[in-house]
């Protein structure tokens, strides 16, 4: 039995160690290096790609990336518990409903940010309709901004909210709700009481699955931010490619993975129970 | 509606799609009874709980609960507006709060003064007070239940309405609980509306029982008569044994066996023994071919199978349906 387990889990185990132990063995080494002339990586070690990283500039970079993953998370929090709701109440539709969630995965990221972008840009769909319509004049400056980072990235990963709170709610007790208004809770009393706080372990799964990635994106702040929105991300795959600085880029990322995994570790106990 | 009754259900129909769960039941629960509703699973005995708590709300006929109406046609108060509440099957402790919190939980709605003499109160009453600060994951059956009780007796309701509350509970506990709920209904004077399966539990326990078969109450009493005198053939054989021979009902215990013959007396063969400690069920097929299961007090026979009895009884016992 043991021997069958550890058959099955060795190519597993190979591609892990091959794709990610490796590589990130690699990040760390060169976070430590000091920059080539053109790109690469050179000797001395040094500590010094760290130490860059408590110039208040990256620092407001990193404020500005957790404010962003906060918000869009908060607003996936509030637009999915809903929708997470009605999932759960709706029966033999439940399949349909939740296939639809998922449906938008079926197509690349990427090309539904360029959806959007053609949307929401100067010359795009709503602003053409509604000059057509006579409602604006000049097109409303919906692209290149936070708003539209954070729109992106609501949209991207409601899913992922949404997925683990229903499968909370889904085991949720009914007599439990019935018990709360029989005892006199009005119903908003009983969701604040009784659903929201058993839901606990959902919605700390969902905000890390929604926070963490939003955290290290970069395409979406790319395309639908413009070059107004450098996020943490951005500032990797910039040193990574034009800055040519290869261990700074190293070292952000690096500091990146520390603090999410350190989130992760926060909310350890809610994610065993459902991920 | 006769004056002491706290509790009346008139001409009550529930259908869930095809099904209908509850046909025209009424009812009168008399104030400060222990009222049950009996009956096999799927008879509506359920139903018509949750529809006096407010779960569900009937097609048709009404809910009076002293002297005010909680449902009609068209209208019906919500669950937190009725002032009856609910002992789950499963007891429906609140798994994020204390046995504190779970027995408060009621009192904070409701906005109610004195909680804290409250609580104290009931946590005496059902023996708890050692275990207020528990999770309720901590607590064994017993005491879940009893946390299950005082969360709804602390608020004083017209009507406490119970499902199943004992069938969660092993059955080593499940007689001892059945005195002590009966004695703690007696002390505390709160209506019980008790739904159960269990006919020794309905029996034992209440004042009245109304027996619901298909949806519609069969027979409504108190136990003895209900017993002694029942009024269909559904009620004879669902509340105890009753053998049917040339057409009459005949209660185990009424049944006399005997080596001799007597007057009136048929011949049976016995086919089988159940030994049920204090007393055994003989088994017999009488010469009609009916078979019929007497009891008899444990010294007394020594009945084998394949051997000759025969079988009397009073006329006065007989049931006649």
């Amino acid at each position: 039995m043991k021997r069958l387990r550890s058959v099955f889990l060795a190519p597993t185990s190979v591609i892990l160690a091959a794709t990610l132990v490796a590589p990130l063995a690699i990040v760390c080494v060169y976070s430590f290096l000091s920059r080539g002339a053109y790109g690469g990586v050179r000797e001395p070690l040094s500590l010094e790609n760290y130490t860059r990283l408590w110039d208040p500039l990256y620092g407001l970079i990193f404020w500005r990336s957790f404010w962003i993953a906060g918000i869009s998370t908060a607003i996936c929090l509030v637009l999915g518990f809903p929708l997470a709701m009605f999932i759960a109440s709706s029966g033999r539709r439940k399949t349909l409903y939740l296939s639809l969630v998922i449906l938008p995965f079926w197509t690349s990221f990427l090309i539904r940010i360029y959806a959007w972008m053609f949307l929401l840009r100067d010359t795009g769909l709503i602003n053409t309709a509604l000059q057509a319509m006579g409602v604006i004049r000049e097109p409303l400056p919906m692209l290149y901004n936070d708003g539209a980072v954070i729109l992106g990235l609501v949209y991207g990963f409601l899913p992922f909210m949404v997925l683990p709170l229903y499968a909370t709610l889904e085991r949720l007790d009914a007599s439990l709700i019935e018990a709360s208004a029989d005892l006199g809770a009005r119903p908003f009393e009983t969701f604040f009481r009784v659903t929201l706080p058993l839901c606990a372990p959902g919605i700390r799964a969902g905000a890390i699955l929604v926070f963490v990635p939003s955290l290290g994106t970069y395409l979406t702040s790319d395309l639908l931010g413009g070059s107004k929105t450098i996020l943490i991300g951005n500032l990797v795959q910039n040193q990574f490619t034009a800055a040519r600085d290869w261990p700074f880029g190293a070292a952000a990322s690096l500091a990146l993975m520390i603090i999410a995994t350190a989130l992760l570790f926060a909310a350890r106990r809610s994610g065993e129970e459902l991920l | 509606m006769a004056e002491d009754c706290i509790l009346e259900l008139r001409r009550v129909s529930k259908a869930f799609g095809a099904h209908q769960a509850v046909s025209n039941v009424s009812l009168a629960v008399p104030r400060g009874a222990f009222f049950s509703l009996l009956g096999p699973s799927g008879c509506g005995k359920t139903t018509t709980l949750r529809l006096v708590a407010g779960f569900e709300n009937p097609d048709e006929g009404e809910i009076w609960l002293n002297g005010s109406r909680l449902a009609g046609p068209g209208e019906s108060l919500p669950p937190y507006r009725r002032n009856v509440n609910t002992v789950f099957q499963s007891y429906a402790l609140f798994p994020h709060l204390t046995v504190r919190g779970n027995i408060e939980f009621g009192l904070r709605r409701k906005r109610a003064d004195r909680i804290e003499e409250r609580l104290r109160a009931v946590l005496e009453q059902v023996q708890l007070s050692d275990k207020e600060l528990r999770r309720t994951s901590q607590l064994s059956g017993g005491e879940r239940q009893r946390v299950a009780l005082a969360r709804s007796l602390v608020l004083e309701p017209d009507v406490l309405l119970l499902d199943e509350p004992l069938s969660a509970l092993d059955p080593q506990l499940r007689k001892q609980v059945r005195a002590e709920l009966k004695d703690l209904q007696r002390r505390v004077g709160v209506t019980f509306l008790f739904v159960t399966h269990d006919q020794e539990e309905a029996l034992s326990m209440s004042d009245f029982v109304a027996v619901l078969n298909h949806g519609a109450v069969e027979q409504v009493g108190p136990p003895e008569e209900v017993y002694r005198h029942p009024a269909t053939r559904f009620v004879a054989s669902f509340l105890g044994a009753m053998n049917w021979i040339d057409g009459v009902g005949l209660r185990p215990e009424a049944l006399r066996l005997s080596r001799q013959a007597a007057d009136g007396s048929r011949r049976a063969i016995v086919t089988g023994k159940t030994f049920l400690g204090p007393m055994v069920y003989v088994e017999a097929t009488l010469e009609s071919g009916e078979t019929c299961s007497a009891q008899a007090s444990n010294g007394a026979t020594g009945f084998q199978a394949g051997e000759t009895v025969h079988v009397s009884w009073d006329a006065a016992d007989e049931v006649r349906l």
